[in-house]
């Protein structure tokens, strides 16, 4: 096999520092939780959760969550590209009483928003775009 | 591309079983859920077909406990092993960080394996990752089906068609009786920890 193989780390090739999760934490916190999202989850294409905040009355099985949630949007992206679309801005799932938005952060993260009937999804759409907005800073620093 | 806590000190790592269509990966992952349904919290997720045939993946997280001071959880996938599944085959293998591939020792499945492994090895190279360094081992499957008189493979067949460029662990195993399914996956545990080592320290 040729050098242009790069696995000799199967690692990461983002590092967050305590305090940038500190901030992240912050954001779901602050822009999610406090807005009346049940859940906001920061997961990593492969499926991994980076960061959590719920509003402590949430039970649902968050592993099992960001795995389907990575392959989910992963199948709903390559749909797009065969249909020639670069991307579907809106990936939104609507049940009787939950409902999960997603939203790409970059090309690595998804940002996956549980909420109920008394959040609309205007409000829910403004408040995530503010969070990652805010999360992309927390990268840049 | 596991996935490192220093704030709560937890490891996500991901290990996939791959290998051709009805080799036995979703009976190796329901064999260690069956085995371990005490430490293992959540449900086993199962995406498949009608037909009872894995679709997209089978996902079973599992908390190995603390290794260097860090809660470590492996996430277990299966992928479809049916050919016409590869544009889903490739998406279970982002960011994966440890394979098993669960070959089926039976005569007439020689080529099925080895078509498979070269598209395990096509798939990796997508995301830029080499079979011959990412952690690997090798399971022989459905060796019980010896007992009932169907024609196996030799492991030393599978050894020369699979495993001779390779070089990596292998077990000849059964998935249907759970004979040497928690070998491979501790193996494969222990070699993806192994990489992951020199994150950790």
């Amino acid at each position: 096999m040729g050098s242009n193989y790069d696995d000799n780390v199967t690692f990461t090739d983002y590092t967050l520092s305590q305090e940038d999760l500190e901030r992240i934490e912050n954001v779901l916190d602050q822009d999610l939780v406090k807005s009346g999202v049940h859940s906001a989850l920061l997961i990593d294409m492969a499926g991994n959760i980076i960061a959590q905040r719920d509003n402590g009355r949430c039970e649902h099985d968050l592993y099992s969550l960001a795995a389907l949630a990575s392959a989910n949007f992963a199948a709903v992206d390559t749909m797009a590209k065969i249909v020639g679309e670069e991307e579907f801005s809106l990936l939104f799932h609507k049940g009787e009483n939950e409902n999960i938005h997603f939203s790409k952060v970059d090309n690595d993260f998804l940002l996956i928003t549980i909420f109920g009937k008394e959040v609309s999804l205007g409000l829910l759409r403004l408040k995530v775009a503010e969070a990652v907005d805010k999360i992309h800073k927390v990268w840049k620093h | 591309m596991a996935f490192v806590n220093m704030r709560t000190k937890e490891v996500q790592a991901k290990v996939v079983y791959y290998g051709p269509g009805r080799g036995g990966k979703t009976t190796n992952l329901e064999y260690i859920y069956k085995k371990f349904r005490d430490r293992i919290k959540s449900d086993m997720v199962s995406i498949k077909t009608h037909g009872d045939r894995t679709l997209f993946f089978d996902f079973l997280p599992f908390d190995i406990g603390k290794i260097m001071g860090y809660d470590v959880k492996i996430q277990l996938y299966t992928v479809p092993g049916q050919v016409k599944y590869d544009a889903t085959r490739r998406l279970v293998l982002k960011g994966v960080d440890g394979m098993v591939f669960v070959a089926d020792s039976q005569e007439e499945q020689r080529k099925k394996n080895i078509l498979s492994l070269k598209n395990l090895q096509e798939n990796l190279a997508t995301y830029k990752k080499s079979i011959f360094k990412i952690p690997l081992v090798l399971q022989y499957n459905k060796r019980d089906l010896e007992a009932q008189g169907i024609p196996l493979l030799s492991l030393e067949t599978m050894e020369k068609d699979l495993n001779s460029q390779l070089k990596v662990p292998f077990f000849p195993a059964s998935a249907a009786t759970g004979d040497n399914v928690v070998a491979t996956m501790k193996k494969i545990i222990s070699l993806t920890m192994t990489s992951l080592q020199s994150v950790l320290k």
